[in-house]
């Protein structure tokens, strides 16, 4: 059974215990985004703060209805974005969505854990096309709530 | 033996589903309750396509030659079989190319000139428990029209409200677009006698068939409905065809859709005029192997017998009920008896995302819906974001009803859960 191999523990610790999860204020930036296929959700906020002129993420919250995939994977992204530079979560995002085109196979290189951290659990989901779409939502959502708040910061 | 009575023999309808043959995942047999979503197809049908492609490959309708003369006889034979499977007149049978368009279809033509013409003030009469195909033309309409979109809600138990069917049918409405078995719950609301109400105030009547027509014994006549939509891959038949039945009289008033060849009487530049019905709606090179496969799924069924269809999925259904009834955390939406309820059936798992029950079910090899199935105001009215639909056809076995219990309780050990 290739099950386990998708559903890893550290995806099912984070589905059990969300981290960063509600919505929290104040905020620079909400979205809510859709899964159009499933109806899946997430209102997703971002604080950002300047550091020495460089945008940091200073926090991201969130409120979701969703699959184990998609609530792990909205939990995983926070604890990677909030605490850096926008320009270094925008990479790290750029690497996971890499990793979750790679279609399991095929891959040139191992996904690289010091950039994804727990991201890195996600690779068996690459290999299912239906469940990516769960995988990036979170994602997908915070880049554009950061979009939102670096042009309302401008 | 089995406590649910055969009414197929379903290990000879079996071996015509070279689908069935095969393995899926973890080399586990298919086991397929998506039936709702597309039907396995028999070699029936699949020889049907290929010997119109390998014989009688011409446009039908035009040209002189004899494939061409071969490929019309073949779509007009395919539109009097659907016509008789209907209890219709060929002339009421519209091919496109599935149920969907066929509603666009009537949508677009109650918005164009003519005696049908919808109009500002009109009303528009949908249910909450509509498919989006069924949903959102209308909504459309309503927004090129200027008329308003009315619904008539469901019960908790996943059934029309129909106490208030007289005050939201009124001398504005003027047609009343209603699923004939809902693609979610397997609901079958009572057309018949929706259409009579609607007709006593002057309201046409449109029945979303998609889901019925594949599983149960349907007579245009017999259900009073002025206009009926269907899918053939739904039916065993092929992709890419599917049907609009509409009265004589209603289709001769509507002005066309889909314009360009094969529909037109005369075309000047200044301005063109079109054939009678059907062919007013069939713009385009006719798709002549697809209706051949149609027409092939059509002569399955018959040969089956749609009575004996219908027993079939109403004693799986009956076995599904009862088995997942017994299962902790489990929820069936809409009826849990089969009493006016057809082969559809949808559930959540307490604890566990329908997303994940299918994923841990593929894995099993067993096929099933998850999501809301293209119905999202009617999840939204049963209280959830979502679902897991198994939905049974004529190759389903009792066994494999049993492999979907047993799958969902391995999906509640897997997320520990139930």
């Amino acid at each position: 059974m290739q099950l386990e191999s998708m559903y890893q523990d550290i995806i099912l610790d984070h589905y059990r215990n969300p981290h960063h999860k509600g919505l929290r204020d104040p905020f620079d930036a909400e979205v809510h985004h859709v899964n159009p296929v499933c109806g899946d959700e997430v209102t997703l906020r971002v604080t950002l703060k300047d550091v020495g002129g460089e945008a940091v993420v200073e926090d991201v919250s969130y409120d979701s209805l969703g699959c184990s995939i998609s609530q792990a994977s909205a939990s995983v992204m926070s604890d990677l974005v909030i605490g850096k530079p926008v320009g270094e979560a925008m990479t790290i995002s750029q690497a996971f969505l890499e990793l979750m085109q790679s279609k399991g196979e095929g891959r040139q290189v191992e996904p690289d854990e010091d950039v994804l951290e727990d991201a890195v659990a996600f690779a068996g989901v690459s290999k299912y096309p239906a469940r990516i779409k769960c995988a990036l939502l979170g994602w997908m959502a915070w880049k554009d709530a950061t979009a939102r708040a670096m042009e309302g910061t401008q | 033996m089995s406590a649910y009575p055969e009414h197929l023999d379903v290990g000879a309808v079996r071996a015509d589903f070279p689908a069935l043959a095969r393995t899926v995942r973890n080399d586990k047999p298919l086991v397929y309750l998506d039936s709702g979503a597309t039907s396995q197809k028999p070699v029936q049908v699949l020889d049907a396509e290929r010997s119109c492609y390998e014989l009688h490959n011409g446009a039908a309708h035009r040209g002189t030659h004899l494939l061409g003369e071969e490929a019309t006889d073949v779509y007009e034979g395919a539109r009097a079989k659907v016509a008789a499977f209907l209890g219709a007149d060929a002339g009421e049978v519209v091919f496109t190319k599935n149920a969907t368009e066929a509603i666009n279809l009537v949508a677009y033509a109650l918005s164009g000139a003519g005696r049908l013409q919808v109009r500002p003030g009109d009303e528009i009469l949908i249910t909450e428990m509509e498919h989006h195909a069924n949903l959102v033309p209308w909504q459309q309409l309503c927004e090129r029209t200027g008329a308003t979109l009315r619904w008539l809600t469901v019960t908790p138990e996943g059934r029309l409200d129909l106490d208030h069917l007289d005050g939201m049918i009124t001398g504005r409405t003027r047609i009343v677009a209603v699923t004939h078995q809902s693609n979610v719950t397997g609901t079958i609301p009572p057309v018949a006698e929706i259409a009579r109400a609607a007709h006593e105030k002057g309201a046409l009547v449109l029945a979303d068939a998609a889901q019925s027509v594949p599983h149960q014994p349907v007579d245009v006549t017999a259900l009073g409905v002025d206009f009926l939509a269907f899918s053939a891959h739904k039916m065993l038949g092929p992709y890419g065809i599917g049907v609009l039945f509409g009265r004589a009289e209603l289709l001769e008033a509507m002005p066309p859709f889909l314009t360009g060849g094969s529909m037109i009487e005369v075309v000047r530049m200044e301005g063109s005029t079109f054939l009678p019905p059907p062919q007013r709606f069939e713009p385009g090179v006719p798709a002549v192997a697809q209706a051949a496969g149609l027409a092939a799924a059509i002569d399955y069924l018959n040969a089956l017998g749609m009575g004996n269809v219908a027993a079939h999925e109403e004693s799986l259904t009956a076995h599904a009920l009862d088995g997942l009834r017994e299962i902790n955390g489990v929820r069936i939406l809409g009826p849990d008896t089969t009493k006016d309820r057809g082969g559809a059936v949808s559930f959540e798992v307490e604890g566990v995302h329908p997303h994940d029950v299918g994923q841990v079910l593929d894995e099993l090899g067993i096929a099933v819906r998850t999501g809301h199935h293209c119905a999202w105001p009617l999840h939204r009215a049963l209280g959830v974001q979502a679902s897991t639909r198994a939905s049974f056809y004529v190759y389903n076995t009792h066994d494999e009803v049993d492999a979907l219990a047993d799958g969902i309780r391995y999906a509640q050990r897997f997320f520990g859960a139930g």
